[in-house]
């Protein structure tokens, strides 16, 4: 069978099994199990209505559970076990990593990454939503610099192949380089530490769009009032910008910031295109990806420790969420 | 808010070119990338894509003819080097002027066109600019012909040959096909399940509901490489293996909690007299969420459908785990990462090709609904 065919069978049958099933199982449940008549109507439609949000939620519940909370538990289970899933090694795995020194190289360029790319495509982000808020072209401008958004990491990292080659009829920066007279084309993927940030660049280009529409969007918010009132007080753009604006859109900064955090946590597209983890560029996730099919307890052990990488975001995350929920 | 003090000029157009730059500098990496897929391969690796509008100096190799005419003692053979078929089909679209020659593939721009050199044994060879030569030889060339290397300038050409390769030859044809195949369930399946449980968030009382919001959004961030190996073994156990079934049930869960997230935000929002109006009117939970809920979300599923379309077209993980590495079910973004990078590391022209043809249908999908994007980021993160 065709693929394609097996794929609209699929929509198919998922679009039409869910209405059917909250079709019926509300049906089911207000006229068999709780049913609006006889004697008991009023606590039958008290104990419907009770129920019935659990209905509507249990197939996202379910899914959620299983592929997102369950792996929780089953990776650090997993991880407790050797290559081979039956011999049980406690934190053998974790003890290898932390020996080792590719590990520690990929833990700290990580580090580096998640300071490095969401305070550089935040800060971006954030002038430019400035900037373009008063050009008349400000809209094309945003667009423009949106658009790597829809891009994949993949098709992203192609394209900075072609600036950053090691070759000055094909790489923009040894082409600037060849202007400037030097001689030979250099390899910056092979420049020791600073190939890091030139991968990070990738990442930054990609995700400055993502910080620019929602601080514009935020900047926009702003209560004209006590920017005219500066104004007043006779202060200068660049007080008004960062004395007056950025204080008021700090809870969206931040959650900009700590969206780009946990993106940055998940990549491991780019290092595994541009340079497979060579030359003390590995990060967490394409390290993790070294020992996907290979050894699964190792796998399982670095994605738990991203996992408690990302603990403290998630932390915040929700203490946020619930403070807007009051 | 610009003309409320008289602040501009000097400012206002520093702010012009500080845009525009940054906008060139967002743009330009995109552009050479579209540039070079249409550029023929040879020139490519011989001028920078921002010289493309430009002649480019080849080196080609040819031979002369044989014939020969006899002048006294010598042969004497003439031509012009572009009737050489060899040397013809460096040149699809005609040579241009020769500026170099030589004789041995080692140096093969040693003489000035134009000059005559001695090649030893009393031969003599010519090559001039406009390509015709002159080979003077004491020996009866027979049917071999004299070695040429010549360095030319090319006009400048622009071809689709490396579309028509990447799209027929590569296998490319076929992954296409494969990452719509994963995309469009695996967009369509998570929208109507997580509508239902945004609902149930966002407009039924019941207990727990707090800490199920505070779930989903603890789970946003979960990195889903935790879910790769027990979630592929749990595929293996109940016979789904690697396969496209396991990657659209892969797709939806992980697209599950933005989904959520993104619609219970956006129905919470929502006017509250329409929804008790229509409560005291009589309307089920059921009818209510089917004919007022539903359609008033509309913007919010536009822009969680553009997301997840996003999301899964570019994905390159969740494809290389829970999709099997065999040629009839890569998706575009394994194939370039695994094949194209892998075995064809230096062929700039299909490389180029290939990623512009993986990028091209976001760009139209980013394009035609960026309306929809922006107001769904902005419904998930501000406030």
């Amino acid at each position: 069978m065709p693929v394609i065919l097996q794929g609209l069978i699929t929509i198919i049958i998922g679009v039409g099994g869910c209405v059917g099933y909250f079709y019926l199982s509300n049906l089911i449940l207000d006229r068999f199990i709780f049913p609006a008549k006889g004697e008991n109507i009023g606590r039958n439609i008290n104990r419907a209505n009770a129920v019935r949000p659990w209905l509507f939620l249990f197939p996202a519940i379910f899914v959620l559970g299983l592929y997102l909370v369950y792996p929780v538990i089953g990776s650090f289970i997993r991880s407790l076990y050797g290559r081979n899933p039956d011999t049980f090694v406690g934190f053998d795995n974790y003890a290898l990593l932390f020996a080792g020194g590719d590990f520690t190289t990929a833990f700290l360029n990580n580090m580096l990454w998640v300071l490095f790319v969401p305070s550089a495509s935040t800060f971006i982000g954030l002038v430019v939503a400035q900037l373009t808020d008063q050009l008349s072209w400000g809209n094309i401008a945003k667009s423009l610099i949106f658009m790597p958004m829809a891009i994949s990491f993949v098709g992203a990292s192609l394209i900075w192949k072609f600036v950053y080659a090691n070759d000055a009829d094909i790489g923009l920066i040894n082409a600037v380089r060849a202007f400037a007279g030097f001689e030979n084309p250099i390899d910056v993927m092979q420049i020791p530490f600073w190939n890091n940030f030139f991968l990070m660049v990738i990442l930054v280009w990609i995700q400055t769009g993502f910080a620019m529409v929602i601080l514009s969007a935020a900047l926009r918010g702003i209560p004209e009032e006590t920017i005219e009132a500066a104004i007043l007080d006779g202060a200068n753009p660049f007080q008004i910008f960062f004395k007056i604006k950025v204080p008021q859109i700090l809870p969206t900064i931040m959650v900009v910031w700590t969206t780009i955090t946990v993106l940055v946590l998940k990549v491991f597209d780019i290092v595994y295109t541009m340079t497979g983890g060579n030359f003390g560029t590995e990060i967490l996730p394409s390290y993790m990806m070294d020992f996907m099919f290979r050894d699964d307890g190792r796998a399982t052990a670095i994605a738990f420790v991203i996992m408690i990488v990302v603990l403290p975001v998630m932390f915040w995350n929700i203490r946020e969420a619930r403070k807007e929920m009051r | 808010m610009d003309n409320i003090a008289g602040q501009k000029s000097s400012l206002a157009w520093a702010t012009h070119l500080s845009v525009l730059l940054l906008v060139l500098l967002w743009l330009i990496p995109t552009i050479g990338l579209f540039v070079s897929s249409f550029r023929d391969r040879d020139q490519i690796s011989e001028s920078g894509w921002w010289e493309a509008p430009f002649p480019v100096e080849l080196t080609a190799r040819g031979r002369t003819a044989a014939e020969a005419t006899q002048e006294g003692d010598v042969f004497v053979v003439t031509g012009s080097i572009y009737d050489d078929p060899e040397a013809k089909s460096f040149f699809p679209d005609g040579g241009g002027e020769v500026v170099a020659f030589g004789t041995r593939g080692v140096n093969p721009t040693e003489f000035e066109a134009g000059t005559t050199v001695e090649l030893g044994e009393g031969e003599t060879l010519t090559v001039n600019a406009d390509g015709t030569y002159e080979w003077r030889t004491p020996e009866d060339p027979g049917d071999r012909g004299q070695r040429i290397y010549f360095a030319a300038e090319s006009p400048p050409s622009f071809t689709t040959e490396n579309y028509e390769q990447v799209l027929t030859a590569d296998n490319m044809d076929r992954a296409f096909i494969n990452t719509l195949t994963v995309t469009i369930p695996a967009t369509i399946i998570p929208i109507l399940v997580a509508a239902f449980a945004a609902y149930a968030l966002a407009w039924m009382e019941f207990p727990g509901r707090g800490i199920l919001i505070a779930a989903v959004v603890g789970l946003l961030v979960v990195p889903l490489q935790l879910a790769l190996v027990p979630m592929l073994n749990l595929h293996n156990r109940i016979g789904i293996g690697q396969s496209f079934m396991g990657i659209w049930f892969a797709h939806t869960a992980f697209g599950m909690p933005l989904a959520v997230y993104l619609l219970r935000n956006y129905m919470a929002g929502l006017p509250r007299d329409i929804i008790e109006c229509a409560r005291v009117d009589g309307a089920t939970d059921f009818q209510l969420f089917l004919k007022i809920v539903l359609p008033l979300s509309l913007p919010a599923l536009a822009a969680f459908s553009i997301f997840q379309f996003l999301w899964t077209w570019n994905d390159l993980l969740v494809a290389k785990v829970f999709l099997p590495s065999d040629d009839a079910s890569k998706v575009m973004t394994v194939k370039i990462a695994d094949d194209l990078l892998g075995s064809r590391g230096g062929d700039w022209g299909i490389l180029a090709t290939a990623a512009f043809v993986s990028i091209a249908v976001p760009l139209i999908v980013f394009f035609s609904m960026q309306r929809f994007l922006v107001r769904g980021l902005l419904a998930g993160s501000v406030k």
